[in-house]
């Protein structure tokens, strides 16, 4: 489904990896591993496109994921280390305004089932700016979970989480990977799942360029 | 080809090989200059009507033209680098704009000094030199937002972005300006007609114009290879290159 | 597509409309600054006449400027702009939203409080109304020319200074022509040439400003 080819990135006259190839099917996960400056995010960003690598590519159903953009993004989420989240905004709107750039529209019944399954059932009609920064991170696993998107890409995404929250993280990735998605994942806690997944390390082959 | 042109502009290859480049422009540089010069300041006859003191426009047209043609130029490479991530073009792009940036001061300082016994003043709002002093502010937006951004990469990209929207509006600036001057102004003294223009005047005026575009490319072949090195300061290449010194 | 457009559009609307309070700086900064001058010459309506359409003018153009930052920095910031790129929509309807929502909250208010500024200015009736088609072609250019400059500075820390720098060479033609037409309507002469050319600008701006916007943000989330 995503097959990206002998990537290169370079930052800061570093060469953090190179010739990286590997491929996530449907139904697979897979866990980016290596310590903090490797290019865990680096590479995530490039897979979603918003980085462009020094060299390879980034194909998604066989076509540059750059050609072929509406597609790609129809069926993929990412999440990075921000909230992405409006102090303004309520938590039900905060979820719709990030369902509407995907130009998704839920019913009602459907926010209130997802808010309540990610522990915010009480809380739709309060303000951004009054939540903790772990009920943030709960209202991104709201709008992951009614993306509608084949593809998963998580930077970090137990942040903030408490123990509840990681055990609520797995087991979505894994229900999520039995219906036939895929997950892209990093991160720095143990996140064992069922030991179903892939993993890719980087940071073996940083050096000089 | 791509092949070719990947190992063609690899900053590596590109410091090697334009030392000979370099020699052989600024030769030719400085004998065309001088020589315009020469007729320039001594051959060309008096104008009948601005008596000696014409004879800046061989210093600050030449200027005046450059400081436009190094904004293309920066345009068109920034482009390269942007569309086909070619980095020697976003080093020529960044080495280019202080260069260009000079010609236009320099077509500024020789304009009013011009204007003084043209127009009596050193400064009038001539639409040519408000023309030009536009550019300069465009020239000097494009090296703030490259030496703001950390990032080597994003900020040629960003800057690049700039001078080519500046492109698009470089001639709507320049027929704006035009327009708002005749309009306040009237007709002002057109400072001179290049088809009646005597042919004495104009040959030095023309190699003296090859000459500024020759130090220019010997002086952009200098500043890229100079942004080659600092840039790739940490890398193999550079860092043999010291070893070998 | 134009449901994007749409709930982008009314997402910043709404957003500005719980924050009130900064909606009406840039409008007491563009009445603030125009009286200004009255107060540092002698107040006689000729003078005052004279200079009226460059001042109400470059004070719109700064009253802009001073709150472009607000098209894309909180966006930028709480990484909300990494989704709108994520959208399978095209990037450059979404910025199109983002900049007339700019222009509904800034460029929109400074065009209907102008009418005051012109009788503080001793503006002829005629020359009024002139101003207002001027602003009302000319502040839209603003923001989309705006909008390129704020993608390229989003990132930089403290980038305020820089972001005027790069974007008022810019706005120079709007100034010329949009000052212009208000001062020729004072004489009583045609201002068609004027109002045409800032309307070109506007076709202009609006065909090609969005996609430099879209590259420009797309090279600022490449960092």
């Amino acid at each position: 489904m995503l097959e990206v080819q002998s990537l290169e990135c370079i930052r800061d006259d570093r060469q953090l990896f190179s010739a990286l190839s590997f491929t996530v099917a449907e139904g697979e996960v897979l866990q980016i591993e290596g310590a903090n400056g490797c290019g865990k995010t680096s590479l995530l960003r490039i897979i979603c496109g918003l980085r462009l690598a020094e060299a390879g590519r980034v194909l998604w159903r066989n076509a540059l994921i750059q050609a072929n953009r509406e597609d790609y993004y129809a069926n993929m989420v990412y999440i990075g280390h921000l909230p992405c989240i409006k102090a303004e905004l309520t938590v039900a709107e905060n979820v719709r305004s990030l369902l509407d750039t995907r130009s998704l529209t839920v019913t009602e019944d459907i926010l209130q089932d997802a808010l309540l399954k990610v522990g915010l059932g009480s809380y739709d009609d309060v303000a951004g700016k009054a939540l903790s920064s772990g009920q943030r991170r709960r209202i991104l696993l709201a709008f992951v979970q009614l993306s509608q998107a084949k593809l998963w890409i998580l930077d970090e995404p137990l942040t903030a989480l408490d123990t509840q929250g990681v055990a609520l993280m797995e087991s979505m990735i894994i229900a999520h990977r039995d219906a036939g998605g895929s997950v892209i994942f990093t991160t720095h806690h143990g996140m064992l799942l069922d030991g179903k997944m892939h993993s890719v390390q980087l940071g073996r082959q940083i050096k000089a360029l | 080809m791509w092949n070719w042109i990947q190992r063609f502009s690899s900053p590596k290859h590109f410091y090697s090989m334009s030392v000979p480049l370099i020699k052989w422009l600024s030769i030719s540089a400085l004998l065309i200059g001088l020589y315009g010069l020469y007729l320039g300041l001594f051959v060309a006859p008096t104008d009948y009507q601005q008596g000696e003191s014409y004879r800046i426009i061989f210093i600050h047209v030449p200027a005046a033209w450059m400081s436009l043609f190094v904004y293309m130029v920066m345009a068109i490479s920034s482009g390269i680098g942007i569309i086909w991530q070619i980095r020697l073009a976003d080093m020529v792009a960044a080495a280019s704009a202080p260069i260009g940036a000079s010609f236009a001061f320099l077509a500024l300082v020789t304009g009013s000094l011009w204007g003084k016994p043209m127009w009596g003043a050193y400064w009038v709002w001539d639409a040519r030199l408000t023309s030009e002093l536009i550019l300069l502010f465009l020239y000097l937006g494009y090296m703030a937002l490259q030496s703001a951004i950390d990032d080597q990469r994003s900020a040629d990209k960003a800057s690049g972005l700039l001078a080519i929207v500046g492109v698009v509006n470089i001639p709507i600036i320049h027929y704006s300006v035009e327009w708002w001057n005749t309009l306040h102004q009237g007709a002002t003294v057109t400072k001179f007609d290049t088809p009646s223009m005597h042919i004495d005047m104009l040959i030095p005026l023309l190699l003296m114009a090859l000459a500024f575009k020759l130090f220019y490319a010997t002086i952009v072949l200098m500043r890229t290879r100079n942004e080659a090195l600092y840039r790739d300061r940490n890398r193999r290449w550079v860092r043999e290159l010291v070893e070998k010194l | 597509m134009l449901k994007a457009f749409y709930h982008l559009l009314v997402r910043d609307l709404r957003l500005a409309m719980r924050n009130r309070h900064e909606l009406i700086n840039p409008l007491i900064f563009f009445v603030l600054v125009v009286s200004l001058f009255p107060l540092a010459i002698t107040p006689t309506p000729d003078a005052l006449q004279a200079m009226a359409p460059g001042v109400i003018w470059v004070s719109a153009l700064l009253a802009v400027l001073l709150s472009l930052d607000r098209i894309f920095k909180l966006d930028y910031e709480d990484g909300s702009l990494d989704q709108l790129m994520l959208s399978p929509n095209p990037l450059m309807i979404l910025v199109l939203a983002k900049v007339f929502a700019h222009w509904l909250l800034t460029g929109l208010p400074l065009v209907i409080i102008a009418p005051l500024l012109g009788m503080f200015m001793s503006l002829p009736a005629e020359a009024i109304t002139v101003l207002i088609y001027s602003l009302l072609l000319g502040t839209p250019v603003l923001s989309l020319v705006g909008a390129i400059g704020v993608s390229l500075t989003v990132a930089v820390n403290r980038g305020g200074v820089l972001l005027s720098l790069i974007i008022l060479p810019l706005y120079i033609p709007i100034l010329i022509f949009g000052a212009n037409a208000v001062d020729v309507a004072m004489h009583g002469s045609s201002v068609k040439g004027q109002l045409l050319f800032l309307g070109a600008m506007l076709a202009l701006s609006l065909s090609l400003a969005p996609l430099a916007t879209a590259v420009a943000l797309r090279i600022t989330a490449a960092r």
